[in-house]
């Protein structure tokens, strides 16, 4: 290769690049197109298979109905069960863990020792990673026995159990994400604060957390979309009965715990009970997208402030 | 972080000395780290405790059966095997690949940037969408049926975009100079990339593959989508093979109403997160005794 002009180290190899190496580019380039096709793919599906079911079904029963009872011979196919569900148990899942998540990043970043720190990060990040399925096992057989105890009328599936499952599960989503925010606040912006004689506790809260909460709104959202998303704690413990109902002691169902059953179910393929299956994972993908794009518009706005 | 440290005893600017309402709140925000923690000691021990004496060598190796004591995860662990083996051989070089292309060729690009951008997105899709993906792509319009192989394509896309950021993580520890010390050698794109920054990036491609091949293990919603039979008495022989695997046979026994099959899927539950443990204890020792190689 020739040396550069302008004496700049540049990347790009010279003009007489030789066929290997345009090969090589050139594959290199096909596997990172192959996340352009996944995405093409999974709309491809679900808009034509949605497609497929709205003209059997029209968009008014759709949205207008209050019951979700494609298996029985009286058929209605009104979404809003399912998602009332998915929102109940994620709506649980987020009021335990903003508040654990959020605590824990402000201690990891502002107060906690560095050995510490160095000990509780990943051992929270553990939380993430087992299988959801035991998650599901811990929801029915342990949790909901005992919550059972405390308050009654609790049913054997409900969405409580598991909602608080879930929010275990995401916490050091919330808790890792929520501290990169805060330590990218500039430690110029703190010092300011404390030059003013504010104690380190109100610096963090009327400095540290405002300028770092589009990052940390970011981490929550993100957080909420991976709630709605989950599958199999909610398949487990919260029930397979779509219903209409903002009480989380009777049984649910989901959007992602609905497509569960009708997979393991003997429906037969190919019919319009079958196909609904695409349907709410068309809802579905399109709740989480509008999440996920959302957290990255909030989290880009705010790198874009305070990256050094 | 160590910098933030560094700055504030340089300038010598302290906040104010705190009262104890800020202690007060500094032990507010320990109980919150260390609930979640107590809760994970609690699950591990209820499952550990609930599988007591259900985890035996005829556990491991034995089919399930209609009794809950003669049962075991046999079909389940030899499905995981086959399915993660053939996802890892489908995932890994094509993410490392794309990883590469990202962080060393194509850099500011607009194909990039679509890429990054769909690499993103892929990364939020609920698992059970892939799931749905997979039944009508690789099961029903390419043809594979409820099979290994139509699991384990639908698994690789799934884990695609973890392994792709932990892979463009790792190549960007690769300090600049030494892509430079290459070049200035007269090296070309590829020869720097395939012999300096691939091999000092491997580490860190590593514990981000095994960390992403975990996800896989544990996972059973896609699976179900696609296909797999929760109740299965042979093992898979080829790749056309229907199957099972382990989450998904401890799904099936939760699901029972007898309470002596909840005592499998505590032992199954055992199993899988040891299996874990041990894949995740190997990524760090991998990376920290390879690291120690490096001499710069």
């Amino acid at each position: 290769m020739q040396t550069n002009p302008t004496g700049k180290c540049s990347k790009k190899p010279g003009k007489a690049t030789p066929i290997r190496e345009r090969v090589i580019e050139f594959s290199l380039l096909g596997s990172g197109f192959l996340s352009v096709f996944t995405t093409a793919a999974i709309l491809a599906v679900l808009i034509y298979e949605t497609a497929g079911f709205f003209s059997e079904v029209s968009l008014a029963d759709f949205f207008a109905d209050t019951q979700w009872t494609p298996l029985f011979t009286d058929k209605h196919f009104g979404i809003w069960p399912l998602v009332m569900g998915t929102l109940l148990t994620s709506a649980i899942a987020i009021a335990v863990a903003l508040p654990l998540g959020l605590l824990a990043a402000i201690y990891l970043s502002e107060f906690a020792p560095e050995r510490l720190r160095k000990v509780i990060k990943p051992a929270l990040e553990v939380l993430a990673g087992v299988p959801t399925i035991i998650y599901g096992y811990f929801a029915l057989v342990f949790l909901t026995p005992l919550l059972q105890k405390i308050i009654p009328g609790l049913a054997g599936f409900n969405a409580l159990s598991p909602g608080i499952v879930m929010g275990i599960m995401i916490i050091p989503m919330i808790s890792s994400l929520s501290e990169d925010a805060l330590q990218a606040v500039p430690t110029s912006v703190k010092e300011g604060a404390w030059a003013l004689g504010a104690s380190r506790l109100s610096t963090v809260f009327r400095v540290t957390v405002p300028t770092a909460l589009s990052g940390i709104a970011a981490s929550v959202i993100l957080a909420i979309s991976r709630a709605i998303g989950e599958t199999m704690i909610v398949a487990i413990a919260a029930g397979q009965q779509p219903r209409f109902t903002a009480d989380f002691r009777v049984p649910i169902e989901t959007m992602t715990a609905y497509i569960v059953q009708i997979s393991l179910g003997d429906t037969p393929t190919g019919t319009i009970e079958y196909n609904t299956i695409f349907v709410v994972g068309a809802s579905l993908f399109t709740m989480t997208f509008v999440m996920n794009m959302l957290s990255q518009r909030l989290a880009r706005k705010f790198r874009g402030k305070y990256e050094v | 972080m160590t910098g933030d440290r560094k700055t504030r005893n340089k300038r010598g600017i302290k906040p104010a000395r705190g009262k104890t309402t800020e202690k007060a709140f500094i032990g507010l925000c320990l109980a919150a780290v260390v609930l979640p923690l107590v809760l994970l000691v609690i699950l591990i021990a209820d499952v550990v405790i609930d599988s007591a004496g259900r985890l035996s060598l005829d556990f491991l190796l034995s089919y399930p059966s209609r009794k809950a004591e003669e049962a075991g995860i046999l079909p389940g662990l030899v499905g995981s095997v086959y399915l993660i083996v053939l996802t890892a051989i489908m995932a890994l070089p094509v993410g490392v690949g794309a990883a590469v292309y990202l962080e060393e060729y194509g850099r500011k690009g607009w194909l990039a940037n679509l890429i990054e951008l769909n690499i993103s997105n892929l990364a939020g899709v609920p698992s059970i969408i892939y799931g749905l993906l997979g039944l009508e792509v690789f099961v029903r319009t390419i043809g594979f049926g409820r099979s290994i192989l139509a699991g384990a394509c639908t698994m690789a896309l799934l884990i695609l975009p973890i392994v792709i950021m932990a892979s463009r993580e790792a190549l960007r520890t690769v300090p600049n100079s030494l892509r430079e010390g290459a070049y200035a050698l007269g090296a070309t794109h590829w020869q720097v990339t395939r012999q300096v920054v691939l091999p000092m990036a491997f580490p860190g491609i590593l514990t981000g593959s095994i960390l992403a091949i975990s996800r896989a293990i544990g996972e059973a919603a896609p699976l179900i989508v696609v296909g797999a039979l929760a109740y299965i008495a042979f093992l898979p022989d080829s790749i056309d093979s229907p199957f099972t695997v382990l989450p998904i046979q401890i799904f099936n026994w939760v699901s029972r109403p007898q309470e002596e099959f909840l005592k499998n899927a505590a032992a199954g539950s055992v199993v899988l997160l040891l299996t874990l443990l041990i894949l995740n204890s190997v990524a760090i020792y991998l990376r920290s005794r390879l690291q120690k190689r490096r001499t710069w």
